[in-house]
């Protein structure tokens, strides 16, 4: 039994390979595409749309308004990354009741890569908000003996999304995997159900702790107060 | 080794890619269909808001012009209510008149017909009289009403006063010393010569009488000239003695009345 998606390789040559987290995220993010444009072509601006445009206007303005709720008056330039963050977190945990399906939050390169994306997402909406100045000198609020720790916070809070994510998703699947081997039927679906409730949490978390990091770099406050 | 850099990467770049795809064909267009309800709904808003603000005015206009209708339709009312009354009084003016006016036709044509009446039993009377007296005459003297009559003329003519006499011989002179004598019943030439000497007796003239017979009279003989008149008829006599009873009624209405009342 593989620990990691990365392990199961279709092609490689060299360093470059096509692994299962790779293919499985390029469906997933298929899914997702083709899924918004299929009902986003034939929108409606009157009182009557269908079911499929409710769903996903509640999905965004509910996003929009999470954004909000965290301290960002203007969630638009913030809405497509931490919007896509919860998107794609949210539809791989959904993706553990598929059969011969690894969610690609299960592979550690995964969420190291979304961890990376926001540890690189937040000095640069810092910077657009505060300017270079601003924002560095925000490293050394409130004193400059400050700037080690909060080098270090800076670090230890994007390894601390990475394997958060990792160890939820990876832990639901091994353990569905485990206790489909060993147990009855009842039992896995009754775990599977609970992976997906706490896959979806994952999500938010993931996309609240982002939000979070994103609001208190673009604020006047010490990026590393929040952690 | 749990991370693969190269997947790490990969998982970035398709991460990357999937941002800028949800937002081409999820994020975008939803948020512009949002707008473009909010926008649309708030021009419905506003153009409801406007509807309100006309619908009011129309109903503050349509109070208005109902309030001025009903004032307007009360001033016409009182108009007509006074034109009409106005009108009433004059056709009651009207009507009042008129028939004023056909009471007194109505009391004329009364008495134009109680004369006419009169008359006729005047003519009556008079014609029985006449009818009486000759039978009576005829009976007790053999003797003829017309030569009677004749007689008295021209015996009235003899005691004819000065006055009168004068008078008429002053017309008997305009009229160059003719006269008329007109007389009911036909004169006979002895009768016609009696009043022939009678007249110029009378008027010391020789008068040239010219005779005719009239049915205006019922009895009587009248002797004429340039409007002078010298009468004996049963009109006259008749008239005075209407004249006397009148004349006694008058001043005497109570004593006839008891006499009246004494008559068994």
């Amino acid at each position: 039994m593989e620990l990691s998606p990365d392990q199961i390789i279709f092609w490689q040559l060299g360093i470059a390979k096509i692994n299962a987290t790779i293919a499985y995220t390029w469906a997933l993010m298929l899914i997702l595409v083709v899924g918004s444009h299929l009902i986003t072509r034939r929108l409606s601006a009157t009182m009557q749309r269908s079911r499929w445009q409710n769903l996903l206007e509640i999905i965004v303005t509910s996003l929009e308004q999470q954004i909000r709720d965290v301290g960002l008056q203007n969630p638009m330039p913030y809405l497509g990354f931490l919007g896509t963050l919860f998107i794609f977190v949210a539809a791989a945990s959904l993706t553990t009741i598929l059969p011969f399906y690894e969610p690609p939050t299960a592979s550690l390169s995964t969420t190291a890569a979304l961890a990376i994306c926001v540890f690189i997402a937040v000095p640069i909406f810092g910077v657009q908000q505060q300017g270079v100045a601003g924002y560095l000198k925000s490293y050394t609020q409130p004193t400059l003996l400050m700037l080690p720790f909060n080098l270090i916070s800076e670090l230890s809070r994007t390894l601390a999304l990475a394997i958060r994510l990792f160890g939820n998703m990876m832990s639901g699947s091994m353990i569905i995997a485990i206790l489909v081997s060993i147990t009855p039927f009842i039992f896995p679906i009754v775990m599977t159900l609970l992976g997906l409730l706490t896959g979806i949490v994952q999500a938010y978390i993931f996309f609240i702790l982002a939000a979070v990091y994103i609001a208190a770099a673009t604020s006047s406050s010490s990026p590393a107060s929040i952690n | 080794m749990l991370i693969d850099w190269f997947t790490v990467l990969a998982q970035t770049v398709n991460f990357l890619i999937l941002v800028w795809l949800l937002k081409r064909y999820l994020y975008q267009p939803i948020l512009d269909a949002i707008d473009a309800r909010e926008q649309r709904i708030a021009s419905e808003l506003a153009d409801a808001a406007e509807k309100q603000q006309l619908a009011g005015q129309a109903r503050d206009d349509y109070q208005q012009k109902n309030s001025e209708f009903e004032q307007q339709r009360d001033a016409l009312l009182r108009q007509a209510t006074a034109a009409a009354e106005t009108e009433r009084q004059r056709l009651l003016a009207q009507v009042r008149t008129a028939a004023e006016d056909l009471a007194r036709k109505n009391q004329l044509s009364v008495k134009r017909e109680q004369h006419l009446q009169s008359q006729k039993l005047s003519r009556l009377v008079q014609t029985q009289v006449m009818t009486i007296t000759r039978k009576t005459l005829t009976v007790l003297a053999n003797q003829a009403l017309e030569s009677a009559i004749v007689a008295v003329f021209v015996k009235q003519l003899g005691q004819l006063q000065d006055e009168a006499k004068s008078s008429f011989k002053q017309s008997l002179f305009k009229a160059k010393n003719s006269a008329l004598v007109r007389s009911a019943f036909a004169l006979q030439d002895t009768e016609q010569s009696m009043i022939q000497q009678a007249v110029n007796h009378c008027f010391s003239a020789q008068v040239q009488l010219r005779f005719v017979t009239s049915d205006q009279s019922i009895a009587g003989i009248e002797l004429s000239a340039e409007g002078q008149l010298i009468a004996w008829t049963i009109e006259s006599c008749l008239d005075a003695l209407e004249k006397h009873i009148a004349d006694r009624l008058a001043s005497s209405a109570p004593v006839s009345l008891t006499a009246q009342e004494t008559t068994p």
